[in-house]
This record gives C-alpha cells, structure tokens and sequence, in this order.
C-alpha cells in the first residue's frame, strides 16, 4: 500500500430533490508512473489509481478509468442529480489491489 | 467574482474604473468556505508614513481569478494537504522523551489561536520566529531532531499554526525591545543588494501594482505565508522568498533562518499590520 493515501470528499450535506450538486473529491496519492528511477538506477514500480467509481444508492453515477501520467494527488469534480436521500459511495482502485472508500449521506428534504 | 465586478461597473461611472490591462490590485472579496470574511485592505500603518499610500492590499488581489479560487475553498487549497499531514505529526510521539506536540499542548493546534499574527516577537532579548519556536520545542521538551527550515514537515506545522489565526489582524510589536530589530529589519528593506541594485522598495513600495515582466508586483505582504506557490507545487516559508527575491537581484543571499531574515521578517510583517492572517495562502 502506498503511504500517506487519504481520501477526502465535499458533498453538500442537504440539497432540494432533482438539485444538480457539486461533489469534490481529492486522495492524496504518489501516482507513480513505472517510469521513474531512484537513486541507484532502480525502475521505481508503477502504483496509481487506475479506477475511481462513485455511486448514489446502489446506482453508478461515474466511473473513471485513470491512466499513466496523471498527476499526484487527483482531483475530480462532477455534478449529480440526487432524488432523494441516500448515500454517496466513493471507491478509489490501486494497481495493488488495495481499494479506498468513502461515503457521504445527503438529506434531501 | 465576475458578479462583483459586474456590480461594480453598474455602480461606478466609468472614469474610476482602471483601465484593462492596468496596474493595480482587483476589486475581489476574499472570503473562505462562504463563512470567513478576510480582510484584503485596509489602512496603512502609521509607521510607513505614507510609502504605499493610504492603503494596503493582501498580494491576494493582484493574483488571477483562477489563483485566487483556490483560496476561497479549503478543499480546493492545495496547501491543505501539507496542514493536513501536520495535523498528524503534532499527535504523533517523536524523539527520546516519547512525546507529541499534543502531550504539551493538550487542546490541541486551537491552543495557538492568535499566535502567529503576533509573530515575530522578542522573547528573552531575542528575535524569534515561529519556526524557532518549534524547533526548540522539539529539541529541548522532545528530544527530537529539529526540522529543516524550509521542509514540508516544517512548514506544514506553521501553516497548521498560522491556520489558527486566519482572520485574525496582522499585530506584530515594533515597539520597546523589539525596536532594534525592526529598525534592522527597515534598513535592509531599502538596501540595494546584488549586481542589479536592488532594494525590496523597488519592486514592492515604488512598483506595486505594475507589471515586473510577465508578473504582477504586489506589496510583498507576508499575511498569508506560508503560502502555497503553484510553480513550487509546496508550502514556501518567508525566509525562502526572501532568500529568492534577494538571489534575483543577483547578490549573495543571507541564509534561511538567519538573524538578518528574522530582522527582515518583523519589518515585512508590521507593513502588513492590520491585515487578515491569510494562512495559508496559494499564489501564484
């Protein structure tokens, strides 16, 4: 497992049924490559995030595959509709095997 | 704040309004997490004696609308990240005594609240800043190594404690035994150093607000630092931009964590006196 990974997400905590919300999530991650070397002339093994998903009860609402050259730390932001009160799941996917998850509840009302 | 500079143009008639492309800071309000007001301008300190004008400005305002949005929303600062870790390191246990920054101070980064707007101050006949503070801390109370002036560790712990003032006016003493300092510090602000004789006046008292190439030159306030410059990608202390204005001037510079920087640092901050702790801020 890559050290420091932390996963943060914003999502509003109350939004009026069929409201489009913002949702910003951010992990902090090295996101390395598989290009670099270290100091003795070692390839350092590529580790990035290579899938992000996020789903509101049950139904997908982005799923994202990440590919080589994406910086560290990666951000997403993207808007949803949300009928009704429920839950935001997030799940980040590591190249080793670890996955990351995070939730948030929003009340529609 | 295309709205607010939309209401301004309703409001003003046209011969106030600078004209595109010129000089000066922006009409843009800074306020963080929709609940934080910062103060970007206010009245200048009667010790500078008119040398900006009547007011000052946060270098927040001479910054891009895309700049400074990262500074409205705590979850989009990137400085956060580094604070984040540091919130982490003050509750773990480090060096021989098997304490954290947390076994002394028991409620927490809260207990600093204010600190950082009175800093730099004299305690027993000597300059010091924050990271000194930290530092002996860590030596003589923990046991642990000190951090290096300009690491991430280190600046992520004063950004931590600046955070903790945010909002708060900028207040250092320049005054009673600081006096020497400052008047240190004042000398060296308008001393021309390196091949290309230059004084920080130069730049930040006689130009701000014009354009010094492709950047726009602010007063060189220090309210906000440490502050998070995009082309570093990290948290940069006071002393390391000294240390790089100073160094592009082409001169031999003092060294970070010098008692010269102390000295420069209390000047800088009491030209900002009465402006909002911004740290941590993004620049650009």
């Amino acid at each position: 497992m890559a050290d420091g990974v932390k996963p943060r997400v914003k999502v509003p905590k109350s939004a009026s049924a069929g409201e489009a919300i913002t949702i910003k999530t951010l992990i902090s991650h090295p996101m390395e490559s598989g290009q670099r070397k270290d100091a003795d002339g070692n390839r350092i093994p590529s580790s990035i995030i290579h899938r992000f998903t996020c789903d509101f009860n049950g139904e997908n609402v982005i799923d994202v595959d990440l590919l080589p050259a994406i910086s560290t730390n990666p951000y997403f932001e993207f808007e949803a509709t949300v009928p009704a009160s429920g839950e935001f799941k997030f799940t980040w996917h590591d190249d080793d095997g670890s996955v990351y998850e995070d939730s948030k509840s929003i009340t529609v009302g | 704040m295309n709205k607010f500079k939309a209401l301004l143009i309703g409001a003003c008639t046209a011969g106030l309004l600078p004209a595109a492309g010129v000089a000066g800071p922006d009409d843009d309000k800074l306020m963080v997490n929709d609940e934080l007001d910062l103060a970007t301008e206010v009245a200048a300190p009667a010790h500078l004696d008119g040398a900006l004008g009547s007011t000052i400005y946060s270098g927040w305002r001479f910054r891009t609308d895309e700049t400074q949005a990262l500074q409205l929303d705590d979850f989009d600062n990137p400085a956060m990240l580094t604070v984040d870790a540091a919130l982490d390191a003050f509750n773990t246990p480090d060096g021989s005594e098997g304490k954290s920054c947390a076994s002394c101070h028991t409620g927490g980064p809260e207990e600093f609240a204010g600190l950082s707007a009175s800093m730099p101050k004299v305690i027993d006949g000597k300059l010091v800043v924050m990271e000194d503070l930290i530092n002996s801390h860590r030596q003589e109370v923990m046991g642990a190594e000190p951090l290096k002036w300009s690491g991430q560790e280190m600046q992520g712990m004063v950004a931590l404690i600046g955070l903790q003032s945010r909002g708060m006016p900028v207040n250092v003493a320049i005054d009673g035994e600081a006096a020497p300092f400052w008047e240190q510090g004042k000398e060296m602000y308008y001393t021309r150093y390196g091949q290309l004789e230059l004084s920080c006046a130069n730049c930040h008292e006689d130009n701000w607000g014009n354009m010094i190439r492709a950047d726009h030159l602010s007063q060189g306030q220090i309210n906000g630092f440490p502050t998070y410059r995009l082309k570093q990608a990290q948290l940069i202390s006071r002393h390391n931009r000294f240390r790089g204005c100073i160094r592009d001037t082409r001169a031999e510079t003092f060294a970070e964590g010098s008692d010269e920087f102390r000295a420069l640092e209390l000047y800088v901050a009491s030209r900002g006196n009465g402006l909002s702790v911004e740290t941590p801020a993004v620049r650009q």
